[in-house]
């Protein structure tokens, strides 16, 4: 059984018990412990299941490339799924649930797959699902659905708050183990800006677990010594509990930084980004244990021996009390010792090197126990839990030679550096033959934007392996980056490490290696996703021969862990199923981020009020104390309209418009854009923009028109105002205000930096309040301050003056064909001026009118609105604006484009109005069908409505729409089929519907 | 209805939070856009009439003695000064004269914030792509930068205290995003 001991245990604090629950169940630890330490404490071996046959599964490794202890945490708002138990720190009350089982972890109905394995190999989605052909979106896929994933995903919104942090650092390194330490110690001495981030709670890594001496000190008492001296330095900030995420382009890296996952009643963010700029990066991510591949190497009590060691030293634990040590190399001999002196009884070392180890063995020999070389694990027994491990020879096909009753198998197959972080922007590997590693290739290092590496790899990330040779490296990494960035690094001679020399491993890729195939279906590369050796070489019989391929095809490597641990034993095994050489295989592509991180921290502070900008105009609170209801427009809110005690939404448009109609109306125009053009060549640049003359506006006067991109589409209108010789406003639509600004600049700043034209955006300088109707004149006359008569402020001019004492800009012009105002008044004075004709209005009988009875107006009197007639295909051609398109000038952006055969082509749709059959609304962007079906069986067509409303003026539907030779079928009816089953029938007309001749709007 | 408001006002109303740093608006403020060539005599003399100050350099600000000249770009600057806009715009461009150059009043088009206290600069971090360590930015500089989804320009007065411009109609995004981001608990400790 697995359980607490009473030695050992360098992390947690027996003087402080801390409770939790796995499954309902009540549990207790220690301070200091994880989750995986204090369940292995409680004899809790089986702690999920995996995801296709629902295995029983136990805590395989100690760190980050945990694959199958994956819990839900927490509940309720604070519910997480797929937390590691490996890298989650208990704490009081936490609350953990496994994964993946029904009804219970302990009996499940999915389990009974596994005896499906055999029918159940690589590929069998693929195989099986694919017919017979609807089968696939009504059975297979629901079902599949339903089985699959591991954690549930959380139901309520997430309670907790997260954020990013900008920093910038000459050199980060990444991994706090004592190669960290001594690369940040050695660039932080030149003066460099160093930040250091490692994952864990803990600084020193793996040292203090496997032992040896750092300049003549014990490996904890160094790095004490060392973050010290660096907490001393005022250039170095040291973050723990905060993973390197992502090293990207430019030297940007993420820093993934869990604040108060191991405390969560502390207030404050649960996890913060850091979005880190670095000239140079070092990566000493350390190196991961790679599992031996033998049949029932998932079975709960199979551990990896670093991760055995780790919980006797660390914790106190001991995962088993008789236990088989199996390996091909020397390091496992440290966790054999370490288990004798905790007391645990090793009954056997297994090396399947035929010669055995060196030193270490010696010691572990010398310890009593007994080791049998050239021996091989044939196979594990146990359901929940080891049983008895069947031994053979490693030169064989697993024939057992005898059984040995066990409780506990700790297996090492080599190391792997973690090379992830190197990988993401680009660095290259080398396959080291003699550690059966892929290693960083320092010649191919990512490279930054001079051409020059910004990354490097240090200590056992780089591919060494003894504490000399990572201390010596890392020293040297540091040095080298902070000389990089541009630092003088000091002349320090590199901390001395001593370790016991080990023997060459041999790299054995399987287990006896001529397994016969009973064994390989059981010997596990991917416990997550349950991808063994029988399935990869199943996958090469069948021609997979690319590693991307494979993984895909047998999802090797695609679960949560990304393969930390199978990998590399998977794409070995394909190798040798190929019969080629590893390096030529290769790796698959490693992605950031290294583990999961959560959303919340993706998303940062983006949520609730915040989630969003919410553009608000100088009269947003009168509109919201007003009873509006909101359209957004881009980021602003617009009032839609302002319903009173009694009305539909729809009675409160229709009065709006009758109320402007008959007597007055106001709405805040403040969104739309006001652009200022001034300089010598503002004209020249304005006929360029625009498809008609402007340079020939006279100061005072107002002009309307129309822009086009230089590939000839409608992009964007508005009235331009002249307001001197070299100075002219131009409106825009309010979802163009930014991008026609940003229009303007690039063409002065790419095609015409001569001219001379300067631009500014004062949008939001100004409110402006649209005051409209047959009273509109008498309301700004009761105000007083300006003649408004149609003599000194004929339609089509603007004045400046004052109203009610305000100054203010008035523009005579009219989107709704009623004598009207368009009042620009400084921001800040906006609400003032709203407010006071909001007060005198009310002899007048003026209300404010919303968005809806704005588009209705236009619509009545066949304005075109940019985004309703226009959606980036139109060309103004399209929509009878050909008066709006000068002739005589040489060229204007869209001029060229408009002449091709394409937009010159008759049977392009043309605008039209349309007026229902029986005063019903049209459905807006509904077809008119034509006659005869095309080459998909649908019925052709010959036109879309692109506006509907419904007209209280005319008391009917009308629309706007694109028809072919539409102008040249006045009186024509066309059928638009609805999605409500209806032919909607409707007529073609003129599109100005209200007040042809402009009467109203010219008084 | 409530009483009709008369006076002019600005976005948020001189709002004010309290948290690991103090986020206020700023009262009523002049701004002047000017847009020209800064090597030119004529911007300078401009720069000069209506701040008192000498010309900024790049990513600079000058405090003179009627007002702030802050760098916006290779051309473009913008001129804060204490007295009233109109004024002093017609003294920009009186001291322009023939040149080109474009001055406007921007001052309504814009929210004004200070943020304040120990934690400012880390406040700041969490919302800007900027380097706020101290040695990195002081007074004396600018950044025209983004402020989570939206555009803002940042300066350092003597007193190490923050201004933060940002357009008027997101005044209320960013003075909430600042309260965010100076929540109880929220320090990084690292400025």
């Amino acid at each position: 059984m697995s359980t607490r001991i009473a030695t050992q245990g360098r992390l947690i604090d027996r003087s402080k018990p801390v409770r939790f629950t796995f499954n309902g169940k009540a549990m207790s630890g220690f301070a200091g412990d994880t989750l995986a330490s204090a369940l292995l404490a409680n004899d809790q071996m089986l702690v999920g299941r995996s995801f296709k046959y629902h295995r029983p599964r136990g805590i395989v490794a100690s760190g980050a490339e945990e694959p199958n202890a994956l819990v839900g945490l927490g509940q309720g708002a604070a519910f997480e799924p797929n937390q590691r138990a490996t890298t989650t720190e208990l704490f009081d009350g936490l609350s953990a649930q496994s994964q993946n089982h029904w009804p219970s972890l302990e009996f499940d109905v999915g389990a009974v797959n596994s005896g499906f394995a055999r029918f159940l190999p690589a590929g069998f989605y693929y195989k099986t699902f694919i017919h017979p052909r609807p089968f696939w979106k009504h059975i297979y896929e629901p079902f599949i659905r339903q089985s699959a994933g591991l954690g549930k995903a959380p139901k309520e919104r997430d309670a907790d708050t997260y954020e990013h942090f900008y920093f910038f650092a000459d050199v980060v390194v990444i991994g706090g183990g004592v190669a960290g330490l001594a690369a940040a110690k050695s660039a932080a001495e030149s003066g460099a800006k160093v930040l250091l981030i490692e994952q864990t709670a803990h600084w020193g890594g793996r040292a203090p677990v496997d032992g040896g001496e750092i300049d003549g000190m014990s490996p904890e008492a160094w790095i004490a010594q060392t973050l010290d001296a660096l907490k001393s330095m005022p250039n170095v900030t040291l973050r723990p509990r905060c993973m390197g995420a992502g090293v990207y382009d430019h030297g940007y890296v993420l820093g993934y930084e869990r604040l108060t996952d191991h405390a969560p009643e502390t207030a404050g963010p649960r996890h913060r980004l850091w979005r880190i700029r670095a000239a140079q990066v070092i990566t000493a991510t350390g190196a991961i244990e790679r599992p031996l591949s033998f049949a029932g190497n998932d079975v709960p009590g199979v551990m990896l021996a670093s991760a055995m060691r780790d919980y006797v030293v660390n914790y106190g634990v001991a995962p088993g009390q008789r236990v088989i040590v199996v390996t091909n190399n020397d390091d496992a001999y440290r966790t054999a010792i370490t288990l004798k002196r905790a007391g645990v009884e090793v009954l056997r070392v297994l090396d399947a090197r035929a010669s055995g180890g060196g030193a270490l063995m010696e010691e572990a020999r010398s310890l009593g126990l007994r080791i049998d070389c050239g021996r091989a694990v044939a196979k594990v027994s146990g359901g929940k839990r080891v049983t008895k491990v069947g031994i053979c020879a490693q030169e064989g096909q697993g024939a057992a030679l005898e059984e040995v009753a066990c409780d506990a198998v700790a297996m090492s197959g080599g190391w792997s550096p973690v090379v992830h972080l190197w990988s993401h922007c680009g660095g290259k590997l080398t396959w080291d033959d003699a550690l059966a590693m892929f290693r960083p290739d320092p010649k191919r290092a990512p490279t930054g934007a001079d051409g020059q590496p910004f990354v490097a790899a240090a200590g056992a990330a780089n591919g060494e392996l003894s504490l000399g040779a990572v201390l010596t490296d890392a020293d040297g990494a540091g040095k080298s980056a902070a000389k990089s960035a541009g630092f003088k690094p000091k002349r320090t001679k590199a901390p001395r490490g001593d370790a016991t020399g080990e023997a060459p491993l041999a790299p054995i890729w399987l287990m006896p290696r001529a397994a016969k195939v009973s064994l390989r279906m059981k010997a596990w590369l991917d416990y997550q996703n349950d991808v063994k050796v029988s399935d990869v070489q199943l996958a090469a019989r069948e021609g997979y021969e690319s590693v991307e391929h494979t993984k895909r095809y047998t999802t090797l490597g695609m679960a949560t862990d990304q393969g930390k641990l199978s990998n590399i034993n998977g794409l070995a095994t394909l190798a040798d199923a190929l019969g080629a050489e590893i390096p030529t295989v290769g790796t698959t592509t490693f992605r950031p981020p290294y583990t999961p991180i959560s959303f919340g921290a993706i998303a940062g502070e983006a949520r609730g009020e915040v989630f969003q900008p919410l553009r608000r105009t100088p009269i947003h609170d009168w509109h919201e104390a007003h009873g509006a209801e909101w359209e957004p427009v881009g980021h602003w809110r617009r009032p839609y309209t302002y319903r009173q005690a009694g009305e539909t939404t729809h009675d409160a448009v229709m009065r709006e418009v009758n109320n402007t109609r008959q007597a007055v109306g106001m709405l805040d125009a403040s969104t739309l854009g006001k652009i200022i053009v001034k300089g010598p060549d503002a004209g020249r640049f304005l006929d360029m923009l625009y498809t008609n003359m402007m340079s020939t506006l006279k100061p005072g006067k107002c002009r309307y028109g129309l822009m086009c991109s230089e590939n000839g589409f409608l992009i964007d209108d508005g009235v331009v105002a002249r307001i001197d010789e070299q100075t002219f406003l131009c409106h825009t639509t309010t979802g163009g205000a930014e991008h026609i600004h940003a229009h303007m600049e690039e063409w002065l700043q790419t095609e015409w930096w001569d001219w001379q034209v300067y631009t500014a955006n004062v949008t939001e300088q100004f409110a402006q309040i649209a005051v409209v109707g047959p009273k509109a004149r008498a309301l700004l006359e009761s105000l007083g301050g300006m003649d408004v008569s149609k003599e000194a402020l004929p339609f089509m001019t603007w004045a400046d003056g004052t109203l009610a004492g305000i100054p203010v800009r008035i523009y005579r012009i009219s989107f709704s064909g009623e004598l009207s105002y368009e009042i620009a008044v400084r921001a800040g004075q906006g609400r003032a001026l709203w407010d006071r004709l909001a007060q005198a209005g009310a002899a007048f009988g003026v209300m404010p009118y919303g968005t809806e009875a704005l588009h209705i107006m236009r619509a009545e009197k066949g304005f075109i609105m940019i985004g309703d007639e226009t959606d980036g295909t139109v060309i103004p051609q399209d929509l009878g604006l050909s008066w709006a398109i000068s002739k005589k000038k040489e060229d204007y952006l869209g001029k060229r484009a408009q002449q091709r055969s394409h937009m010159t082509d008759p049977e392009r749709w043309k605008l039209v109005g349309l007026e229902t059959e029986d005063s019903g609304v049209l459905p807006d962007g509904a077809y008119a069908v034509a006659e005869g079906r095309n080459a998909n069986g649908q019925r052709n067509v010959q036109g879309r409505v692109t506006s509907t409303y419904h007209s209280p003026t005319l008391g009917r539907g009308i629309a706007m729409g694109l028809v072919l030779h539409g102008p040249d079928r006045m009186g024509e009816v066309l059928e638009f089929p609805g999605t409500d089953g209806k032919i909607h029938k409707a007529r073609i007309v003129d599109p100005v519907f209200y007040d042809k001749d402009g009467e109203k709007q010219n008084v | 209805m409530s009483e009709p408001i008369t006076a002019p006002i600005t976005a948020l109303g001189g709002a004010r939070h309290d948290g690991l740093a103090r986020i206020e608006e700023v009262g009523l403020h002049g701004m002047i856009t000017l847009r020209g060539d800064l090597a030119s005599k004529a911007v300078k003399a401009a720069v000069m009439a209506a701040t008192g100050a000498k010309l900024p350099g790049q990513r600079g600000v000058v405090r003179g003695k009627s007002g702030t000249a802050i760098w916006m770009s290779p051309d473009e600057l913008l001129l804060c000064p204490y007295a009233e806009v109109d004024a002093t715009l017609g003294k920009v461009t009186a001291a322009l004269g023939t040149a080109h150059a474009l001055a406007v009043d921007v001052s309504d088009a814009r929210a004004m914030l200070t943020v304040s206290g120990p934690a400012a600069r880390e406040v700041l971090a969490k919302l800007c792509p900027v380097d706020f360590a101290p040695g990195a930015f002081g007074p004396g500089m600018v950044r025209r930068t983004r402020m989570a989804q939206v555009p803002a320009a940042i300066w350092m007065e003597q007193d190490e205290s923050f201004r933060v411009i940002c357009f008027r109609s997101v005044a209320r995004y960013v003075f909430d995003l600042l309260g965010v981001a100076a929540q109880p608990g929220s320090g990084v400790g690292v400025y």
